[in-house]
């Protein structure tokens, strides 16, 4: 019976590049999948492309094929990413540049573009889904918009025999189902199978954390080798089944446990996961141990894929200033409480909103109402952040921090500072009408 | 019992919401993870952090229940002030529970 055997290498942007060296050389798989585009990475992606057209895409891109190509294509495995993020037409160029300098001729490398529909929906009554708001509201600050493609793109990429496949936004699971209906000739209805390749790619898609990474708990779930972690390999049959494993040897584990975190891993409704390929179902999922490492994937299902395409919409949203300063030893707590309260005052005419405090080490992650304080910490980190409207007015925190250090309380030590400019995310609906993917094929 | 004994858990962000599973370690523990984890007692838990009550989802073939809390505009993941912006943490705090 036919398998098809899918690596995941890579979680997200920056993640290792090791494991997926691992996979491609002792993986024996057929793909190698690597999922790097978070919501916001695009939007960031977008401004260096204004800056320079020919940037845009992942900044692993370069170090990452480097590592993997020679090894992919003796081993005759097909890339899939969506490492092209803003450009993928320049990231085309990028990889056939360094497949001509490793002397790898005749590499077929496409690109899937499409998905960015910025002037679509800058005019023409689109509404945020989170606020009801126009888009056009923003017009003036906005930064990208970019359809979620589905799968039938890189279908068509792969049919056309590209070796490598670098899109931009792309729901993560299409990037795994692809090749799954390339493979097996799945139609674009069969809504089961689409659903069920849909739970394989949700399970893969951020790599390390379906084997043991972003799990391990010491005494209570202890995972071994997590210092070599390795990635996972999904074993699929023609029935959508699987069988979710990992490179022998190395670090981590597979286990039922692992796959169920993952498989509920920012799901809202599990009956109802929305791609752009199906709605899938992963409520009836099981899991099944089969030995070590190899866990058995069944009963995903899929219904009628959603009318219309998801769109994420970056947006200028102002400036993040912060700063940090400790206090430790006998009344650590009070002194930063004290230098709270100094701020407060101080930048209380600074054009700041949103002012915030927070006391790490006691309390700056669960809030007030969350944290019960058992004894006296023994050191205390303030925070303090806000918006604000410019760079210039955001630096005012930073100064005011570092200026504790002689016009605040005893004691104060490490201070730091930090300002960003804040690029903010809002989805919209847009008609699949309106959104036109297609693919361009480059040879090295 | 914590709940931390006989469960776990992760945490995950989809724009405006946190999204929590709860995962018992023992099939047989399910029920009680249903009967504890209400709707009512998640969404008191988390009350300073969200603006409407909290979506409860059961798995009982994986023994699971699996939690979205929607947070305010402000408070989602790319606009949050928080230091953990993405809300990952969350999920550590429902397991400190008492059951």
């Amino acid at each position: 019976m036919k398998t098809v055997r899918i690596g995941a290498g890579a979680g997200y942007s920056g993640d290792r590049i090791d494991p997926a060296v691992e996979l491609a050389e002792r993986g024996k798989i057929n793909y190698l999948v690597f999922e790097c585009l978070a919501e916001r990475t695009i939007a960031l992606a977008q401004k260096a492309k204004l800056k320079n057209p020919e940037s845009g895409f992942d900044p692993l891109l370069e170090e990452r094929m480097e590592a993997v190509l020679p090894l992919c294509v003796h081993n005759q495995i097909r890339i899939i990413t969506n490492m092209g993020a803003a450009n993928p037409a320049a990231a085309v160029v990028r990889t056939r540049a360094i497949a001509a300098r490793l002397g790898l001729h005749g590499l077929r490398i496409a690109a899937v573009t499409g998905d960015d529909v910025l002037a679509a929906v800058a005019v023409g009554g689109f509404r945020f889904i989170e606020n009801g708001q126009p888009v056009e509201s923003l017009a003036d600050r906005l930064v990208s918009a970019n359809a979620y493609l589905g799968a039938e793109p890189i279908l068509a990429a792969l049919r056309a025999g590209a070796d490598v496949v670098l899109t931009g936004r792309v729901a993560d699971p299409s990037l795994f189902l692809a090749p799954l209906m390339h493979e097996f000739g799945w139609d674009a209805s069969e809504w089961n199978l689409l659903g069920r390749g849909t739970v394989v790619g949700h399970l893969l898609e951020c790599a390390g954390q379906v084997t043991g990474g972003y799990f391990a708990d010491p005494g209570v779930k202890d995972v071994t080798g997590i210092a070599h972690l390795g990635f996972p390999i999904a074993e699929v049959s023609a029935d959508g089944c699987a069988l979710v494993t990992k490179v022998e040897g190395s670090g981590g584990e597979v286990t039922e446990a692992t796959c169920k975190e993952q498989l509920l891993y920012e799901i809202q409704d599990p009956c109802c996961y929305l791609t752009p390929d199906v709605t899938a179902d992963f409520s009836g999922v099981t899991l099944h141990q089969q030995s070590r490492d190899r866990v058995r994937v069944r009963d995903g299902k899929g219904h009628p894929r959603p009318e219309q395409l998801k769109a994420s919409i970056g947006y200028r949203d102002g400036y993040i200033g912060e700063g940090q300063i400790s206090y430790a030893g006998p009344g650590a707590l009070g002194r930063a409480q004290m230098a709270a309260r100094i701020l407060e005052e101080r930048l209380s005419a600074a054009r700041l909103s949103a002012l915030r405090f927070d006391y790490i080490g006691v309390s700056s992650i669960h809030g007030d109402s969350l944290s019960p304080i058992a004894h006296e910490p023994w050191e205390v980190r303030l925070r303090v952040v806000a918006r604000a409207e410019t760079e210039q007015l955001a630096s005012r925190i930073q100064r005011e921090v570092e200026a504790l250090y002689t016009n605040g309380p005893a004691g104060g030590g490490g201070a730091t500072g930090s300002i960003r400019e804040t690029i903010a995310i809002l989805s919209t609906l847009i008609g699949r009408d309106r959104v036109h993917p297609s693919v361009q094929m480059e040879v090295s | 019992m914590q709940l931390h004994e006989i469960a776990h858990s992760r945490t995950g962000d989809k724009g405006s919401f946190v999204t929590i599973s709860v995962i018992a370690y023992r099939p047989e523990d399910f029920q009680l993870l249903r009967q504890a984890l209400t709707t009512q007692r998640i969404s008191e838990l988390f009350a300073a952090l969200i603006d409407r009550p909290a979506d409860r989802y059961e798995l009982p073939k994986i023994a699971a229940l699996n939690f979205a809390l929607h947070r305010p505009d402000s408070e989602a993941v790319t606009r949050s002030l928080a230091l953990d912006a993405h809300g990952k943490c969350l999920g550590s705090a429902l397991l400190s529970l008492e059951i």
